[in-house]
């Protein structure tokens, strides 16, 4: 017998209205509904509705083997696809107790640093077209676009490429892997200067994100928001120092923090963090040793039963992966930690009594992916 | 009949000879108005069609692509199928507005630029009104266009139309007082508001350059005002695609919608032409005083080339502005306005009076 | 005094960051050779894609109509979500013996993924990405493709 379900009727006080952002709206990127009361122009509450995009990934993994997960947890933050692969990889290999090649480690730590730097281009494109400077849009998925060759070129598709598996890599890289990396790496370099000169020194732009949304340090770590939107308020979160896997803690990089927490500081955390993932990626390129690309794995993996957890850190945040085994060649119970939902969880928090046009912006700030938050 | 390039007063009165020889005088004033009239509407449809394919070409080379590329070649008649589509577009009657300020609105905004652009001289003697206080009649003139903006918010019976209106129509009243107090600079300095005597004042040099300092202020405080009176550019929060909803012209289909957009291009080309009459010297050749030589090669090109030329370079800086920057939030527009332009304005105005009195101008 | 200082270097500071700015579009307004937008479909000659591309699955057959698919069923049971369709047949060899060969290899391009595990779980190596990439049809029944084709068996002294 089913049961509908009311959901309450929000209580509003004189003069405040309500209306919704979305689910179809150019500026959040992706279905995401939100339901704000205005008193105004001034935003008094708001209640994000996610849910669109669900797909049951989660229920999904329960019923495909541990190599079989990969094409999934592509699709769930498909914007650090390599990254969330990278979780369930070492999930399985740390569970089976199998040691990878160095060249894997290290071919799987530049594909991930390249990963970060393309999300991170696709974020400043789309935050400076919600601000209202279109060109931005083109100039960054111009210079995406280069990273999308070499994934390409070495993984055979641009968004969702399936690369890693339990044990290494699918194939290994192409043989202009190097060169086309190190090609990219000079060419960027030029460009984000570009990037700074258009957007980040504009003063119509600093206007519009200085002071706007600010995010404790104290809010930030009861709310659990890790990645850039964290690191920007002071909190010291990334997994990549914490908590070091791959070639991580052989390389010399930096975490950036900032102690503001407003939306520049965001903004800032992250173009900084472009420059540290470069800096990453020319400490290894040159150095990848050789040797095989993939582990002898059997043909059925059968994880030991029992419960693990994996965290790495996706351009967003905090990826965790939470695994019950019961044995069998499928999971029991897969649970994914996505940074996106926690820190959608924020917005109702550091948007109140801002003006709806700088809800915009913070939303923009945060740099929220929905099919992460919905999986 | 003398057909002179140089100079359109002699093919004037010849025309105007002709119709006053073969028709009573009463006839013959409604057959010239009339024609002017028409020709002012032709002008007005082609440049409106040619300043949508320029900004998208402008963009999109902004932006290193291409732009309209395949309706045509190089995309020339984008524009066309464009407006073919909007033409055909079902025009949607709301169900509760006011009907007839909702069909007035967008004729208020297109007839406020019609008068304005009667007045600009496009060539020596190309010029529909003559007035002897011209500056001042354009100003008045395109206000009249606030008018049609907040009918358009209002009798949509829809309350972000009548938000975005409110929006709109307080940035416009606010910035129209820097468009005058910078046209005033330039009154200071020439001495008259007749259009006609504005430009010929221009022959040994263009204002921009007798006037230094102040009258390039005035230049830049005259391109930042009317962009933002244009509801363009970085000032086009009312309107912006990414905000709640299109602002005042929310509830517009179809070829009203057309109208609203295509006044808005033509407020762009009013201002720029303002601009390149006042400023930059209208249909006057670029002379420097003193050098005949120069003066006399740059005399070969007609006028209204000139004149086109000048107003499509402000054209294009009003275009690199939109392209360049993001927007402004509406506090820190009128904060813009009212704390920093308008000062500088007021000072602007006394410096240049100063520069006047004690003849420190070229 | 001081805040009229600071009103005006707010000033030039503001205009300096703006002018900065507009070099930038402006540069690549009058670098018309920079732009990278490519002509599709016009430049349907000259496109080549790169080896790797996953555009779908498909059979190499060689010169003589021969695969390398055993029917083993190995795809089929990798594919994480059932694109493949295998339907084998067992004949008798002129030797006597009983094998079992392929009939008919089912893809359904419709919902495949691209996730590569039949490409690689494949004993014997007969599957490989192929680099077509327009697959739109107006028929939705042309998305199930058969990728033996007709005619053709296998090649000699492939082992199970």
């Amino acid at each position: 017998m089913k049961e509908v379900i009311h959901t309450p009727v929000q209580h509003v006080e004189e003069e405040e209205y309500n209306i919704n952002m979305g689910p179809q709206h150019p500026s959040t990127h992706g279905v995401l509904r939100l339901l704000v009361t205005l008193q105004g122009e001034i935003v008094a509450k708001l209640q994000p509705h996610c849910g669109y995009i669900h797909r049951g990934i989660e229920k999904m993994c329960e019923k495909d083997t541990y190599p079989q997960l990969i094409h999934l947890t592509d699709r769930m933050d498909y914007l650090s696809a390599h990254i969330n692969n990278h979780a369930i990889c070492l999930l399985v290999e740390d569970a089976l107790q199998i040691e990878v090649p160095e060249r894997v480690k290290y071919i799987r730590t530049i594909i991930d640093e390249l990963t970060r730097i393309q999300s991170h281009q696709l974020w400043w494109s789309s935050f400076g077209m919600d601000l209202g400077g279109l060109t931005c849009f083109f100039y960054g998925l111009r210079d995406r676009e280069k990273i999308l060759d070499i994934f390409e070129e070495s993984c055979g598709s641009r968004l969702l490429h399936s690369y890693y598996t339990p044990g290494g890599l699918m194939w290994d890289i192409h043989p202009n892997f190097q060169k086309s990396v190190k090609d990219f790496i000079k060419y960027f370099r030029k460009k984000i200067k570009d990037y700074e000169r258009i957007l980040s020194g504009n003063v119509i732009f600093r206007e519009r994100s200085r002071g706007i949304g600010v995010l404790t340090k104290e809010d930030a770590i009861s709310y659990g928001i890790t990645g850039p939107s964290g690191r920007a308020s002071g909190f010291s979160c990334d997994v990549r120092k914490h908590y070091p896997y791959a070639m991580y803690d052989k390389v010399q990089f930096k975490e950036v923090l900032h102690t503001e927490g407003d939306t520049l500081q965001r903004y800032l955390a992250r173009m900084e963090e472009m420059y540290e993932s470069m800096k990453i990626i020319e400490q290894l390129i040159d150095n990848i040793p050789e040797g095989d690309h993939q582990v002898k794995m059997k043909a059925v993996l059968k994880l030991p039963a029992g419960e693990y957890y994996q965290r790495v850190e996706s351009a967003r945040g905090h990826l965790g992966v939470y695994c019950i085994s019961d044995g069998n060649k499928t999971p029991y119970r897969m649970k994914f930690r996505s940074p996106s939902f926690v820190n959608l969880s924020v917005l109702d928090h550091i948007s109140r009594n801002t003006k709806i046009a700088d809800l915009v912006a913070i939303g923009a700030s945060l740099d929220l992916v929905i099919p992460d938050i919905d999986r | 009949m003398k057909f002179d390039i140089y100079d359109f007063t002699s093919f004037n009165q010849w025309v105007d000879k002709l119709l006053y020889d073969a028709l009573p005088p009463v006839w013959a004033l409604i057959v010239e108005m009339t024609i002017i009239g028409l020709a002012f509407l032709l002008f007005y449809a082609l440049v409106g069609l040619f300043l949508v394919y320029a900004e998208r070409k402008v963009c999109a080379f902004m932006q290193n692509r291409l732009g309209p590329n395949r309706v045509g070649p190089f995309g020339i008649f984008q524009t066309i199928a464009d407006f073919i589509k909007l033409l055909m577009k079902e025009l949607i009657t709301i169900k509760n507005s006011d009907k007839f300020l909702f069909n007035l609105a967008p004729f208020i905004v297109i007839i406020a630029s019609f008068m304005a652009i009667a007045a600009i001289p496009f060539a020596k003697g190309l010029h529909a009104i003559d007035f002897d206080i011209g500056i001042l009649y354009v100003i008045a003139v395109s206000s009249l266009g606030v008018v049609g903006v907040l009918l358009a918010g209002w009798s949509s019976n829809n309350k972000y139309s009548l938000i975005g209106a409110m929006r709109s129509g307080a940035q416009i009243i606010s910035y129209e007082l820097s468009v005058g107090m910078s046209l005033l600079t330039i009154i200071v300095l020439a001495g008259t508001m007749q259009f006609s005597a504005i430009v010929e004042g221009q022959a040994d040099g263009w204002f921009i350059f007798k006037g230094h300092i102040p009258a390039f202020i005035a230049f830049v405080i005259f391109l930042i005002a009317s962009t933002a009176e244009t509801n363009r550019g970085p000032f086009d929060l009312a309107e912006a695609e990414s905000e709640l909803t299109a602002g005042f012209h929310t509830e517009y289909s179809g070829i009203k919608f057309a109208f609203f957009f295509l006044a808005e291009y033509m407020n762009m080309f009013i201002v720029a032409s303002i601009a390149a009459t006042v400023f930059l010297g209208g249909w006057m050749p670029f002379h420097v005083g003193g050098w005949a030589g120069l003066n006399h090669v740059m005399d070969y090109i007609p006028p209204f080339v000139w004149y086109f030329g000048k107003t499509m370079f402000v054209i294009w800086l009003m275009m690199w502005f939109k392209w360049t920057f993001p927007r402004l939030r509406i506090d820190q527009l009128l904060n813009l306005e009212w704390k920093y332009l308008l000062p500088i304005n007021l000072f602007n105005i006394l410096l240049m009076a100063f520069v006047v009195l004690m003849g420190w101008h070229f | 005094m001081n805040s009229i200082v600071e009103y005006f270097t707010d000033i030039f500071s503001a205009v300096k960051s703006l002018l900065t700015g507009m070099t930038v579009t402006g540069k690549y307004f009058f670098s018309p050779g920079q732009i990278v937008t490519q002509k599709y479909p016009e430049n349907r000659k000259t496109l080549k894609m790169y080896d790797r591309f996953k555009g779908e699955i498909i059979m190499p057959h060689d010169a003589s109509n021969q695969h390398r698919c055993t029917g083993c069923g190995i795809c089929e049971t990798n594919c994480p979500n059932g694109s493949i369709e295998i339907i084998s047949a067992r004949i008798e060899t002129p030797e006597g013996k009983k094998v079992r060969i392929i009939d008919k290899h089912i893809y359904h391009l419709s919902m495949c993924t691209f996730c590569g595990l039949c490409v690689k779980t494949c004993p014997s190596d007969a599957l490989a990405f192929g680099q077509e990439f327009e697959h739109a049809v107006f028929d939705r029944t042309k998305l199930t493709k058969i990728l033996n084709q007709p005619g053709s068996s296998i090649i000699k002294g492939i082992e199970e």
